[in-house]
């Protein structure tokens, strides 16, 4: 009991911590911390619309989350979530666009799964060099971020482009928006693909606790020598780890193409869905609910800073900051531990 | 076009884009060279680029006139040292995952400077700014014949600084007590400790000289290439500095040819166009040339790279 509720003190007190700073840094810029942060907060609660765009702003959240946290279980840093999901929007909006005249039930899954490959094929390059050169995961999938910024923007340009910069619309066989979800919260841009995330959320649970290639990714995480010494083979994990890592942030960039934009663009730069994936793993400490959690913070943190701005003038940047902030503390969390073994042996003694 | 012609588009293209990427990677072998990874470059890059653009925008106001742009260099020197403390105090002191406390180095210093811009001028990017680092042919040398003009003619002066700069490390790390420190911090932290060298102090230091660096690359970025700070002025930067930094080696001279070469392959997208044979080209494999290069010298393809030895793990002192 005490190690679960210390568990779950650290990202409560980081996120504390986080508003903090942020209020801190708002008091200190002239603005007024207590109005800006009820500006954001209430609206969470009372306004279907903001409502509706924060579910729609976790959808690919929580999936860039699986992404990350499921790379971090088999002891890799997948910072190539950013890239993966680039390449997983157009190869769904591809096929969304392609593939004409079948119903939605195979239209949808067909394009998300198109998605899902085009993630993993991206993550598959970084975890082979990992298993093959032992080349550090981190730079490759910093570098496939930008091979796949410029590939995806040269395809569009080259053979999908249409008026304004992007793709054209795909066929609404392949969409997953609805206008029942967008009629019940006041017109936001909310879709199915919230069913898409959480129904991969339950998936990465499944694959980690209750299959054998999730104990054998699990243990290598822990341990490489050890696993391998028990006969689990080190470089095959590696690689299908970051194969699946992929594949959950392919289809978080099928989520805005099938459900929010109905589109690709051309990007002159991130969309940071992958970055914040990241946080949102750390701050849900790698576990399914955890993340889902996360994203639901830091979606509405997101979108609620837009009220803020309205209400309070404070610049939607300062979101950005407190998270920011909230990985560090996160992450310092041997700050915590630091403080908790004091304040035992003070006990003790 | 004749050869002279082409390199004559080409070289003086290539080193002004380096120029940056020279002083921010490093930056990074300081760090790095110390067994702290430091992701962070593109934030404290960022950093950098806000300040140059600011401090030179209110030295033009103060009266500097065309000393302001120097005068933003010393302040982001100083700002990116500071903002580097960050990353040392989480990394170093709190033992924080280095690649995660640089992921949010960048953060930050996203949110920050866009913060900052917008409190400061109301609008969400600097203005632009009249004195900046320009062109200049440097005297007599420009006149050498066939290497004169394309070296020396039409050049910018940080781009020299950013070479000396390069020679200036190289001899810190390799030549001083100080670089042999810094080395043995990085490569046997333990061993280093025994030997009565404070391997904590070390790594603020270097971490701390990263952010100078770096803050220094930025603000050149700033007032000689984009002339005003906005959220995409540093967009990447900083990542190829880090890989540049890889694909030397971890070694000041390697890191400045890579740095070069990177600067060539972004010259090349920009002036490719003018360019016979690279007209052909898709463009898109020249913007992604830098990248797939450095993956392919991380494999191994290009010649073995070794990373420091305890780089990324934090020291506690007594754990074997």
């Amino acid at each position: 009991m005490q190690q679960v509720l210390f568990k779950i003190s650290v990202p409560v007190i980081a996120v504390a911590l986080g508003l903090l700073v942020g209020g801190i840094i708002m008091l200190t810029s002239g603005y007024n911390p207590l109005l800006a942060y009820q500006a954001l907060f209430s609206v969470l609660v009372t306004e279907p619309y903001f409502i509706g765009e924060t579910i729609r702003q976790m959808t690919p959240l929580i999936l860039s989350g699986l992404a990350v946290a499921f790379a971090f279980r088999t002891g890799l840093f997948n910072i190539g979530v950013e890239g993966q999901l680039l390449v997983g929007w157009l190869a769904s909006v591809y096929v969304g666009i392609a593939v004409e005249g079948v119903s939605a039930f195979i239209h949808i899954p067909l394009a998300i799964l198109a998605g899902a490959l085009a993630g993993a094929l991206w993550g598959l390059v970084p975890g082979y060099l990992k298993a093959r050169f032992k080349v550090h995961e981190v730079i490759t999938t910093i570098m496939m971020n930008y091979i796949a910024l410029h590939v995806t923007n040269s395809i569009i340009r080259t053979f999908l482009l249409a008026p304004g910069e992007r793709t054209g619309e795909i066929q609404p066989s392949a969409s997953l928006s609805s206008m029942f979800l967008q009629e019940m919260t006041d017109f936001s841009r909310l879709h199915y693909g919230i069913i898409v995330a959480i129904l991969g959320a339950l998936l990465m649970w499944y694959l980690l606790w209750k299959t054998t290639t999730g104990y054998e990714l699990r243990a290598v995480g822990f341990n490489q020598n050890a696993s391998n010494y028990a006969g689990i083979n080190v470089p095959k994990n590696i690689i299908l780890s970051m194969c699946i890592s992929g594949a959950f942030a392919g289809v978080a960039g099928a989520m805005e193409g099938l459900g929010t934009y109905q589109y690709m663009t051309i990007n002159a730069a991130f969309t940071g869905v992958g970055f914040d994936g990241i946080a949102v793993a750390l701050l849900g400490a790698n576990s399914a609910i955890g993340i889902i959690l996360a994203a639901g913070l830091f979606g509405g943190l997101k979108i609620g800073a837009l009220n803020m701005q309205a209400v309070a003038q404070v610049p939607p940047e300062l979101i950005t900051i407190v998270i920011a902030l909230i990985i560090f503390f996160v992450a310092s969390s041997y700050l915590v531990h630091w403080l908790r073994n004091r304040i035992n042996k003070r006990g003790k003694i | 076009m004749d050869i002279m012609q082409i390199l004559g588009i080409i070289i003086p293209t290539a080193i002004f884009a380096a120029t940056p990427l020279i002083l921010t990677a490093l930056g990074g072998v300081f760090s790095e060279r110390s067994g702290v990874v430091n992701i962070g470059l593109e934030g404290l890059m960022m950093m950098g680029a806000f300040v140059g653009a600011v401090f030179t925008f209110y030295g033009e106001t103060w009266g500097f006139g065309s000393l302001s742009p120097w005068f933003s260099f010393l302040v982001a020197i100083i700002i990116g040292g500071v903002f580097a403390l960050l990353h040392a105090v989480a990394s170093i002191t709190f033992k924080a995952d280095q690649v995660v406390s640089g992921v949010a180095l960048n953060f930050l210093a996203a949110g920050l400077t866009i913060f900052l811009v917008k409190k400061i001028f109301d609008a969400g990017q600097t203005p632009y700014l009249n004195e900046r680092i320009f062109k200049s042919d440097v005297p007599v040398l420009s006149d050498i014949p066939i290497i004169g003009p394309l070296l020396f003619g039409s050049a910018y002066v940080t781009s020299y600084v950013a070479i000396a700069l390069a020679i200036v490390v190289w001899f810190i790390i390799y030549k001083t007590p100080f670089g042999l420190r810094l080395r043995a911090v990085g490569e046997h932290p333990m061993a280093a400790d025994t030997m009565g060298i404070n391997v904590t102090k070390m790594r603020y230091v270097a971490v701390m000289l990263s952010g100078a660096f770096a803050g220094l690359g930025g603000a050149v970025y700033a007032t000689s290439i984009s002339g005003n700070f906005t959220h995409s002025t540093i967009a990447g930067q900083g990542f190829m500095a880090l890989a540049a930094m890889i694909f030397g080696k971890w070694h000041p001279l390697g890191a400045l040819g890579a740095a070069l070469f990177f600067g060539l392959a972004q010259s090349l997208s920009i002036t490719g166009q003018q360019i016979p044979v690279l007209q052909d080209i898709p463009y898109v494999f020249l913007l992604i040339s830098p990248y797939v290069l450095t993956i392919l010298a991380l494999a191994g393809f290009v010649g073995r790279a070794d990373a420091p030895k305890a780089i990324g793990k934090p020291y506690e002192k007594g754990k074997r």
